[in-house]
């Protein structure tokens, strides 16, 4: 990998997407496609990070996420502690930036937080020396899945501007949608968004998508398809009337699919309800690539960890 | 002790009075009010560059005691008042045990009388426990001193105890204080919703909430001829509402807050839990109608609806910091920059609003006005002097305050309860 990679991205976190600028987006990119290499050799680790300390801190239960980033961090050689504490036990217990300065004080160089409060991981990067990715907050960003999303779509699609991209579900409570809105929209996409009234409202209009809740009209023409995941409790919260209901109108089916075109992809940050948003078959069809979304997920990570971490030796080297 | 106030430019709206004049105090009244006044024993007061107003009222404090004096207490939301230019303060009853009782009351006022600096009057629960379900024992609280009635943060959601409510106020002649929310709508809210609650992935609390709480009131004020107060309104068609009531003869009155005034949902964008407050700070939409409504002369009175919360209590993750932020010792001071040195309103408006009709709203007969005979309530401003807004002088024990630097123009210099001196710049 070249030092000068870096030259576009001098953040010190990495919060959210929305705050990036393009070229900033299109760096971790190219440094993550440098990246995917390593993954490919029969020693899959390189000493880059060696001596660096990597928190997980995951006060969400996930498990792709957080192993995604653990890989990332030892195939760059840091070292790598994983704490996960269900948000519960952190109410009753001590607060939030008591946990933190307790890991910081065991020198820690970057800390990936996964937390159910959105802000939570701005929140820790006011008062915290170590860097800070987020790792998914609450229901407003997970900058890491929309980049290894725009990763995935870039190895297929070999482009952004003019892609015909369709976010189907529940848009309101998702942060894998508004980070993959942003990401999308900078790099000039069109972005549909589609899923009953209540989990699309209309001011994601302000934020750069186009609103069209018919899943079919959506479909039409579409280059990629991102599925995300319902979940059963909305409906007792009635934003929309029944998981049948739900079925009937925004299920990913192969009929539907044929909307869009041809060469068009599926994705999904999972994990997936087969048969609830999307057919099992397609989420397995030559058209998913779900999986290579998986894959991506290391590079991706790997180049944000190096692009926070390495940045002393970039300069250095500079 | 006699005290004469020398040369101060005094504004009192009851009397529409606007010149320069000498005010004597005497046994905590003032004995008399001239063009020239002969100092003999009376200590002497220079208010040649100042300001002299009657004492200004908040009508909504929240004391924190009994039951949460790690917040705030008497002692401290006192002198934070006195400090802030107020010399009387409404204490809400959301304390813990919430004021519902005869015993609560007599407890602050009791508490008051031997360790607050400014005048506090209770403010009693609409229902018991705060609960929305029975009403407390009105008139027995209207005995024992409390000055209105309302459920502040909890809402009452039944109407038919809503419409009790207001009827057993008009025969006592109290007001009722309604925070107007349907909590139905705002379910795990934290903020206004709209573009910026979308964006950061916050749960809205719809303007919409409010405004169907107001209607209903208004609705019931008009059926049952009795008061309504608004407190600290923030929409836009809330404030639409208000105008069509006023016009059709309901007796209601309306509050407003400098933060809703001054800052909007855009502040919020770097997760500042002291911007947390309920009702939320709204769009510029809103809080540019309520500017309208301001220099209308729709909006009655203003208020703080100062909320202290520890910095513990503040300092954790967005949705989980509880509501509210401190405005007794900054408000006069944002009010004069923002909207008097800015001519949306006139000073004597601003002191009509922050005295004069507080006073005619709580039926405080010998406050709000400077007359002889009256309490020697008086609030002195230095109308140029510039000040640079520090949360660690304050007095409140809270730092909860989003305007921590702020530069303002217009400050108090002196407060007067009583016929004595609180507070001097």
């Amino acid at each position: 990998m070249s030092p000068d990679s870096g030259r576009e991205f001098r953040r010190y976190h990495l919060l959210g997407i929305e705050e990036l600028e393009a070229a900033e987006i299109m760096t971790i990119l190219d440094t993550a496609a440098s990246m995917a290499e390593i993954s490919q050799r029969e020693i899959k680790k390189v000493p880059t990070l060696r001596g660096k300390t990597v928190v997980n801190l995951f006060f969400e239960p996930s498990t792709r996420t957080r192993s995604s980033f653990e890989l990332a961090a030892k195939r760059l050689s840091a070292d790598i502690v994983n704490f996960s504490l269900p948000t519960s036990s952190v109410v009753k217990g001590e607060s939030l930036k008591d946990t933190v300065r307790n890991l910081e004080a065991m020198a820690t160089d970057a800390l990936v937080v996964r937390h159910s409060s959105s802000g939570a991981p701005h929140y820790i990067a006011s008062f915290c020396r170590s860097h800070v990715i987020n790792a998914g907050d609450g229901t407003h960003e997970h900058p890491t899945q929309a980049l290894l999303d725009a990763y995935t779509i870039r190895q297929v699609k070999k482009r952004f501007k003019g892609l015909r991209v369709v976010i189907v579900g529940d848009i309101l409570h998702s942060r894998v949608a508004r980070s993959n809105l942003h990401l999308l929209r900078k790099l000039g996409a069109e972005v549909i968004l589609t899923g009953p009234p209540a989990l699309v409202p209309r001011e994601f209009e302000l934020l750069g998508a186009k609103i069209e809740h018919s899943l079919e009209k959506a479909l039409v023409g579409a280059d990629v398809v991102m599925m995300l995941r319902i979940q059963k409790e909305r409906q007792k919260a009635n934003y929309f009337p029944s998981i049948r209901e739900y079925r009937q109108l925004y299920c990913l089916t192969a009929e539907r699919l044929k909307l869009a075109k041809k060469d068009a992809i599926i994705m999904h940050p999972g994990p997936i309800n087969r048969g609830v948003e999307i057919e099992s078959d397609l989420a397995d069809s030559i058209q998913s690539v779900i999986l290579q979304q998986v894959e991506n997920g290391i590079a991706v990570r790997m180049a944000v960890l190096y692009l926070l971490l390495g940045g002393k030796e970039r300069e250095a080297a500079d | 002790m006699k005290l004469l106030i020398k040369n101060g430019r005094v504004i009192d709206p009851a009397s529409k009075t606007d010149e320069t004049l000498d005010i004597l105090i005497e046994g905590g009244k003032i004995a008399a009010i001239n063009g020239r006044i002969e100092a003999g024993e009376a200590e002497v007061i220079d208010a040649s560059r100042l300001v002299v107003c009657p004492g200004f009222i908040d009508m909504h404090v929240h004391i924190r005691e009994p039951g949460e004096e790690y917040k705030e207490d008497i002692s401290t939301a006192s002198e934070a008042a006195a400090r802030g230019g107020f010399t009387s303060i409404c204490a809400m009853p959301n304390t813990k045990p919430p004021n519902d009782n005869r015993g609560v009351t007599e407890y602050i006022l009791s508490e008051a009388k031997k360790r607050a600096r400014v005048n506090i009057f209770p403010v009693a629960a609409i229902t018991r426990g705060l609960a929305g379900e029975e009403l407390t024992d009105m008139a027995d609280l209207s005995d024992a001193g409390a000055v209105a009635f309302s459920d502040d943060g909890h809402p009452v959601a039944n109407s038919l105890v809503m419409r009790r409510a207001l009827e057993y106020a008009r025969f006592l002649d109290k007001l009722i204080i309604d925070h107007c929310e349907d909590k139905n709508l705002t379910e795990e809210g934290v903020m206004h919703e709209g573009e910026i609650a979308y964006r950061l992935g916050l749960k809205g609390m719809p303007a919409a909430a409010e405004e169907i709480m107001i209607s209903r009131d208004l609705i019931l004020a008009a059926m049952t001829g009795s008061r309504v107060h608004i407190a600290h309104l923030s929409t836009k068609e809330g404030l639409e509402l208000v105008r069509l009531a006023k016009k059709n003869g309901i007796a209601v009155s309306v509050e407003v807050t400098p933060h809703h005034l001054i800052l909007t949902d855009k502040n919020l964008t770097n997760y500042d839990s002291n911007l947390k407050v309920n009702p939320p700070l709204r769009s510029e939409e809103h809080r540019q109608a309520l500017l309208e409504g301001l220099k209308e002369g729709l909006l009655d009175v203003f208020a703080t609806d100062h909320a202290p919360h520890s910095p513990e209590d503040k300092d954790v993750e967005f949705d989980r910091a509880p509501f509210g932020l401190i405005g007794l010792e900054t408000a006069v001071s944002l009010l004069l920059d923002r909207f008097v040195h800015r001519n949306y309103i006139s000073l004597e408006r601003f002191v009509s609003m922050l005295a004069t009709r507080p006073a005619e709203l709580l039926g405080l007969r010998n406050k709000g006005r400077v007359a002889v005979g009256a309490d020697a309530d008086l609030t002195l401003l230095n109308l140029r002097k510039e000040i640079t807004v520090d949360v660690n002088t304050f007095a409140s024990k809270s730092r909860n305050c989003p305007f921590h630097g702020w530069k303002l123009k217009g400050a108090v210099a002196m407060t007067l309860v009583g016929g004595r001196v609180v507070y001097r710049a």
